[in-house]
């Protein structure tokens, strides 16, 4: 406390005992709020205090990668960390015909020298891998183009790397050449929404057979609706059933719904490839029972059914959860005092139980979905070619690909994604009526 | 027990030697028979695990008899599902559905019945009125008191206009006072539209003051089924004269029995002389029962009983004075002094003689 309120907290206290101040002041004549500030600021310390070591975790671990996972899908460094003279002298061409024979002669010179050094990430090679995202066959020109730099001794520049390789003369190339050298890009965004740029610098719709990530987002989506709709469908009638049993039994029940929780993911994915392939055991008894002949097995693995059963299995039990949590509240009475006044147990449970477990429903609806948007190894091992999600997409391109810009962008779409969801979500439903339990 | 029970003819609620099991080895409900009359308020008392609140479900259909009938007029229940039977009813914990206002919480039975807006509106209108609670219509259950929300589901229970209402300890959550004036608003409107009530509890306060006929359980059984003065007054065992009221309890043996009076010899040896109730033979064991307000101190020569005891210890209380008294080996007996500002001389250690009537005090089965 300053002198200066101490000052004015001295003249209140006088005019307080003549209760003509408005303010409540303390029996010490402090006024009321300044002293529960202050009694008040030591326990909200402590408060915050204790969740230091988890606000720190969170940003190691959680704000940080998503902060950089943001950056990497918009900044590339290829062109300037290979060819940085050159990099910097592009971006002032006009892009009309070929560049001037200043900007050949950086480029034979910065590649030239980034093959000499053969610094790891900053090889000729990084360059190539960049330009051939967007123009295919540039990575095998650059390459064998950057061995035969160094027969150039000395200008025109121009004429001898037109002369290596009549690839060269194709002032696509260069425009492209000079987009990608930029630090900053938006093209891998582009290229996760499936655009492309044309011979013209303009935005086009890529070729048939690489639209593949729009649709994969959408199947993503469908397939999570799905997931989640049917992990609704079969976990309302056990959660129901878990509230309603003597707690001997309910609790028994209860450690099978968790047994999946202590099992290994990989394990239970496993036994759905033995249950559900062609051979496996759901073919065997159907054809066994004959309801199919053994020429006509059905498909039930690595394809979306597969996906679909698989990740219904694995994510019911955080729909059971929140809808039992919530259930257990409800006492049996609401629905006994509704049949008293006249309802149907039909009418009872639409009218009276339902929408009582509206938040349950809210929840694990919203649990299951998130889960199953961003699911990997499931899909990975069951979905086949067909049965993938877009996050299976993200781990090809940062493990096999090695595209981390583009992986990142998809990885960012897929966040945007589910965050506008959310949002919808809240309005449409409310996060504060949520009970996860 | 079948003294106090309404003739089966003119009964308007009927049961017949219903039992109930929930596990098929223990009867809750042992060979219920009760008769309760159109218009009657009849209440259900007795310790938790006494069967009361079984038979209460029972009869609104939440729970099959085991064994037995059960009839409303001339129909027996037994078969008819809970939300055809008709009947109110007011829970513990009220019950209000939480996702509906006021109004929709009450327009509710009304809406399953079909009833057109124009009439359900103002039936809703006149049970709120009935309870004092017109102006809260639109708020949810939550934003209403305990008290408040008593009275709503007391007006849901009634909107519809059952003719028979049951409630299974309605006043249970609610502090002393506010469950006092409550029992006096359900006994008024009980009253007012003559519908016949059902009333479980276990607070005999409340029973006495609502009631027209009161039935005491205990252990699946109706010890007593009879007006509160009755209860009070004849217990007809042991039981009922513990539970209903404050008692005291003298063990003995029987004497002599001439008529309806006994001599009996208490554990120390005195003979004192009581009404028999539930004694039949020379020899027997017997609990002796007493109200502590029929005890006298230094009683005059003509009284039925003479005792010597000595003051344990002594409680103001205002309006009277608690003694307690060891008397014949009983150091628990208590006697209440009015308090008639006469400055009587009482001292604790000191000894004294007590006596009673023997009408007053009750030889019932030990």
């Amino acid at each position: 406390m300053t002198d200066s309120t101490n000052v004015t907290d001295n003249g209140s206290s006088s005019l307080a005992s003549k209760a003509v101040d408005e303010r409540l002041v303390t029996s010490d004549g402090v006024p009321l709020k300044q002293k529960l500030a202050i009694t008040t600021r030591r326990l909200r310390w402590r408060a915050f205090v204790l969740t230091i070591p988890l606000v720190l975790f969170l940003i190691f671990s959680f704000v940080v990668p998503i902060g950089q996972m943001l950056f990497r899908s918009v900044h590339n460094t290829a062109g300037t960390d290979v060819a940085p003279n050159f990099a910097a002298a592009i971006q002032k061409w006009d892009g009309e015909g070929l560049p001037s024979e200043e900007v050949f002669a950086l480029f034979a010179e910065d590649i030239q020298a980034s093959h000499k050094r053969r610094e790891i990430g900053k090889t000729p090679g990084k360059l190539g891998t960049r330009v051939n995202y967007e123009f295919p066959g540039s990575l095998s020109l650059i390459k064998s183009s950057a061995r035969k730099f160094k027969k150039i001794k000395e200008g025109p520049y121009k004429e001898a790397i037109l002369a290596l390789d009549k690839r060269w003369s194709n002032p696509v190339l260069w425009r492209t050449l000079k987009r990608v050298t930029r630090d900053y890009t938006p093209s891998f965004y582009f290229a996760a929404l499936d655009m492309k740029y044309d011979a013209d610098e303009n935005l086009v719709a890529a070729d048939d057979i690489y639209q593949i990530y729009v649709s994969n987002f959408w199947k993503t989506l469908r397939l999570s609706a799905i997931i989640t709709f049917l992990c609704f469908l079969l976990a309302f009638p056990v959660a129901y059933l878990l509230s309603t049993l003597p707690l001997a039994t309910s609790n028994l029940l209860m450690i099978l719904v968790l047994l999946p929780f202590w099992t290994s993911l990989l394990v239970r994915t496993t036994a759905w490839i033995a249950i559900l392939q062609s051979k496996g055991i759901i073919n065997n008894i159907l054809v066994f029972i004959g309801i199919i002949s053994d020429e006509n097995r059905v498909q039930l693995i690595y394809n979306q059914t597969g996906t679909i059963i698989a990740m219904v299995h694995i994510l019911l039990p955080f729909m059971i959860l929140p809808l039992y949590s919530v259930m257990k509240t409800i006492p049996p009475s609401y629905m006994r005092a509704a049949r008293s006044m006249g309802a149907t147990p039909f009418t009872a449970f639409r009218r009276v139980y339902f929408p009582q477990t509206l938040p349950g429903i809210a929840a694990g609806t919203l649990l299951v979905f998130i889960l199953a948007i961003g699911y990997y190894i499931t899909p990975a091992l069951v979905g086949g070619a067909d049965g993938v999600l877009i996050s299976n997409l993200i781990a090809n391109h940062i493990q096999k690909t090695l595209n981390w810009s583009l992986g990142a962008a998809l990885g960012t779409i897929l966040l945007v994604t589910v965050m506008v969801l959310y949002w919808l979500y809240n309005k449409l439903v409310g996060i504060d009526k949520l009970s996860f339990g | 027990m079948a003294s106090g029970n309404t003739n089966a003819d003119d009964a308007y609620v009927r049961f017949e030697k219903v039992q109930k099991s929930y596990d098929g080895e223990i009867l809750v409900v042992k060979d219920l028979n009760l008769n309760i009359a159109k218009g009657e308020f009849v209440t259900m008392l007795g310790p938790s695990g006494s069967g009361k609140t079984t038979c209460l479900m029972m009869l609104a259909g939440f729970e099959p008899a085991t064994n037995g009938e059960i009839y409303i007029g001339d129909r027996s229940i037994n078969h008819i599902p809970p939300h055809k039977r008709g009947i109110g009813m007011v829970f513990q914990n009220y019950a209000l559905f939480p996702h509906m206002s006021i109004g929709e919480n009450l327009s509710f039975p009304l809406e399953v019945r079909k009833m057109n807006k124009a009439d359900s509106e103002k039936a809703v209108k006149r049970a709120l009125d009935m309870v004092q609670m017109g102006d809260f219509i639109n708020r949810r259950p939550a934003q209403l008191s305990g008290g408040q929300q008593q009275r709503i589901a007391l007006a849901r229970a009634l909107v519809f206009e059952p003719e028979l209402v049951l409630m299974d300890e309605p006043l249970g959550a609610l502090d002393k006072q506010l469950r006092e004036r409550m029992q006096y608003e359900i006994k008024h409107i009980h009253e007012n539209l003559g519908v016949t009530v059902v009333y479980v509890t276990h607070d005999q306060s409340e029973a006495l003051t609502m009631s027209d006929r009161i039935a005491v359980f205990n252990d699946g059984v109706i010890q007593q089924l009879s007006s509160a003065e009755n209860l009070y007054e004849q217990p007809q065992n042991a039981f009922v004269a513990q539970f209903i009221g404050e008692n005291n309890e003298l063990n003995g043996v029987v004497e002599k029995i001439k008529r309806n009076t006994c001599t009996v010899r208490l554990a120390d040896g005195t003979k004192v002389k009581a009404e028999k109730v539930n004694v039949d033979n020379v020899g027997d064991k017997t609990l002796l029962s007493l109200r502590p307000e029929r005890v006298e101190i230094d009683p005059p020569e003509k009284m039925d009983a003479h005792l010597d005891g000595k003051i344990e210890e002594l409680i103001y209380l205002g309006d009277h004075i608690r003694v307690r008294i060891n008397v014949a080996g009983n150091d628990e007996f208590i006697a209440k002094v009015r308090n008639r500002g006469d400055k009587r001389e009482l001292n604790e250690g000191q000894s004294i003689n007590i006596g009673w009537a023997a009408t007053d005090c009750k030889a019932l089965d030990a």
